[in-house]
């Protein structure tokens, strides 16, 4: 069998908590309790559980934006949880996020150009001015944006607009591996059914490989080719989300599944 | 059934120094007593802002122009003054809003919060903390006497949910507006404010006006449904019939863009707006 793409051994992420004049620790959270999966080349899996579960933080882990308390995070074979800074530069390029809030998660100060050409500037820094513009364009394109939005700045767009310019943020430097952290959760349904569309796209496109976490069932259930259930800090089950879905085992998964309203 | 509220003809405009939006286009609807509303629609189709209107909370003219009648037991709000607001505003009809977390004073204790409303509405009241105690328990906050002087950040997002709607009853109003109330919430959590919700409703018979982009909540919770596309209702019914045989084109599209559970598709339905006259 094929390496993974991405390999999680036993991933605990503990937050001290401090307390008393002196500051000492008193106790853990246990946000990750010990979470192991592997994820395939090319697909996608999906990682659900209430707030509070723990599943942001894997995707902080996985990027460096939380450090592992212990654990392993192999990227094609290779560890990458305990590299210095400069060494996980070229995994930066490789990995990219996609947040939740795309009102939060753009710098309201600048325009698309120079949201998108920041992450140009860092990982090519050998294009000139005019290249920059002239690759920006095309990943606006590519996004569903125009040209013409260059100049624009955050506020000028919609909730939707916003997202896909996170999406072109994140593809800039050409990268393997997406952890998209909800990435439709505050968007209109007809937005989401967009934006959802479009990440299938540009996966079949650039042969993506994605982590998406979300709390809606249904559209990890869409998007997914295996689905993590996560309920504090374990995954409790897993599987393809056909059988998943259809015959849950474990008790939290059923009563995740129950709480979601239908019709 | 008993009509509580009238709305007729009601056009809401918003005026900027170059610009001006026409929010809310021609609406008419009705609220039966006991019953459940809900207004569906994208942002922007100006359900939110139509809620708001209903009590009046929004900008003063000339920022914004509210024209036509809403009509509670025969009386005109929009024709009130501000003092006979202030009766209606909290004490008949009240709010519930998306974001519990924003919409409580992070620096006053929640039984700050409460006894104010109480001061304001229900005067007659001596024993603050008793009623604080007794609307907690309606709305399932355990061991209420102990969390009387907690402050909004020492309660989790249900909790705090939990709190408002314990606020918004304070008044026993007759109309609870109800706006996106489980959107910030897990889906369990969200189970639990709907119940919740539900069986506060036919214990205090109350009228609510749902505003929500859940079809899911729609089904298990509204009597009635109004969509609402660019200002306008497009379509209005009993919730089964608008939710399983939409009539309109863009209902039929709205709906369509939900993947649901058990039905996966290879691609989402998207809206194709050009085909919504």
């Amino acid at each position: 069998m094929n390496t993974p793409l991405l390999s999680v051994t036993d991933l605990k992420v503990h937050f001290p908590i401090r307390s008393g004049l002196l500051q000492r620790v008193t106790d853990q959270v246990r946000a990750v309790d010990g979470v192991s999966f592997d994820i395939e080349a090319g697909s996608t899996v999906g990682l659900v559980g209430e707030s509070g579960s723990g599943k942001s933080t894997i995707g902080k882990c996985i990027i460096r934006l939380v450090d592992p308390s212990s654990g392993q995070i192999r990227y094609q074979g290779t560890e990458i949880s305990n590299l210095d800074r400069n060494a996980f530069m070229s995994y930066r390029k490789k990995i990219q996020l996609i947040f939740q809030d795309p009102y939060n998660s753009i710098n309201p100060r600048m325009s698309v150009e120079q949201i998108v050409g920041e992450a140009l500037e860092i990982h090519f820094p050998n294009k000139n001015k005019a290249q920059r513009r002239q690759r920006i364009s095309e990943l606006l394109n590519l996004v569903g944006l125009e040209p013409k939005h260059l100049t624009r700045y955050p506020h000028e767009f919609s909730g939707g607009q916003r997202q896909r310019i996170g999406i072109a943020r994140a593809l800039a430097v050409e990268p393997e591996f997406l952890i998209c952290d909800e990435p439709v959760s505050a968007l209109d349904v007809s937005v989401q059914a967009q934006i959802v569309n479009l990440l299938q796209d540009i996966q079949k496109e650039f042969k993506l490989t994605y982590l998406f976490i979300s709390h809606d069932l249904a559209v990890v259930e869409h998007i997914s080719d295996q689905v993590l259930v996560m309920n504090e800090g374990r995954i409790v089950e897993q599987g393809p989300p056909e059988s998943l879905y259809r015959d849950p085992q474990h008790a939290y998964t059923r009563k995740l599944l129950e709480a979601v309203p239908r019709f | 059934m008993k009509t509580l509220l009238k709305v007729e003809q009601l056009s809401i405009r918003f005026h900027s120094a170059n610009d001006s939006l026409l929010a809310v286009d021609q609406i008419g609807f009705s609220l039966g007593a006991g019953e459940t509303l809900a207004i569906v629609g994208e942002s922007g189709s100006g359900k939110s802002v139509t809620a708001l209107a209903l009590t009046r909370l929004l900008p003063s003219p000339p920022s914004c122009q509210i024209e036509g009648a809403i009509e509670l037991e025969g009386q005109d709000i929009l024709k009130l003054s501000a003092k006979e607001l202030m009766k209606i505003r909290g004490k008949r009809i009240a709010y519930i809003f998306q974001e519990p977390s924003t919409s409580l004073n992070p620096v006053f204790s929640i039984r700050s919060q409460i006894a104010e409303v109480l001061a304001l509405h229900r005067p007659e009241i001596k024993d603050h903390d008793a009623e604080i105690v007794r609307l907690l328990d309606l709305v399932g906050i355990r061991d209420a006497r102990k969390r009387l002087h907690d402050y909004p950040h020492q309660l989790s997002g249900g909790m705090q949910q939990r709190v408002m709607i314990a606020m918004a009853l304070a008044c026993q109003p007759d109309i609870l507006v109800a706006d996106e109330p489980t959107t910030a919430l897990d889906v369990t959590i969200q189970a639990q404010i709907m119940n919740l919700l539900k069986d506060l409703k036919a214990r205090l018979s109350m009228s609510v006006i749902l505003i929500t982009h859940n079809f899911g909540i729609v089904a298990g919770f509204a009597d009635r449904v109004l969509v609402m596309y660019k200002g306008k209702i497009v379509e209005e019914g009993s919730a089964s019939h608008v939710l399983h045989q939409p009539q309109h084109p863009y209902t039929r599209a709205l709906i369509d863009c939900i993947p649901r559970l058990g039905q996966k598709k290879q691609r989402l339905t998207t809206i194709d707006y050009s085909e919504i006259s």
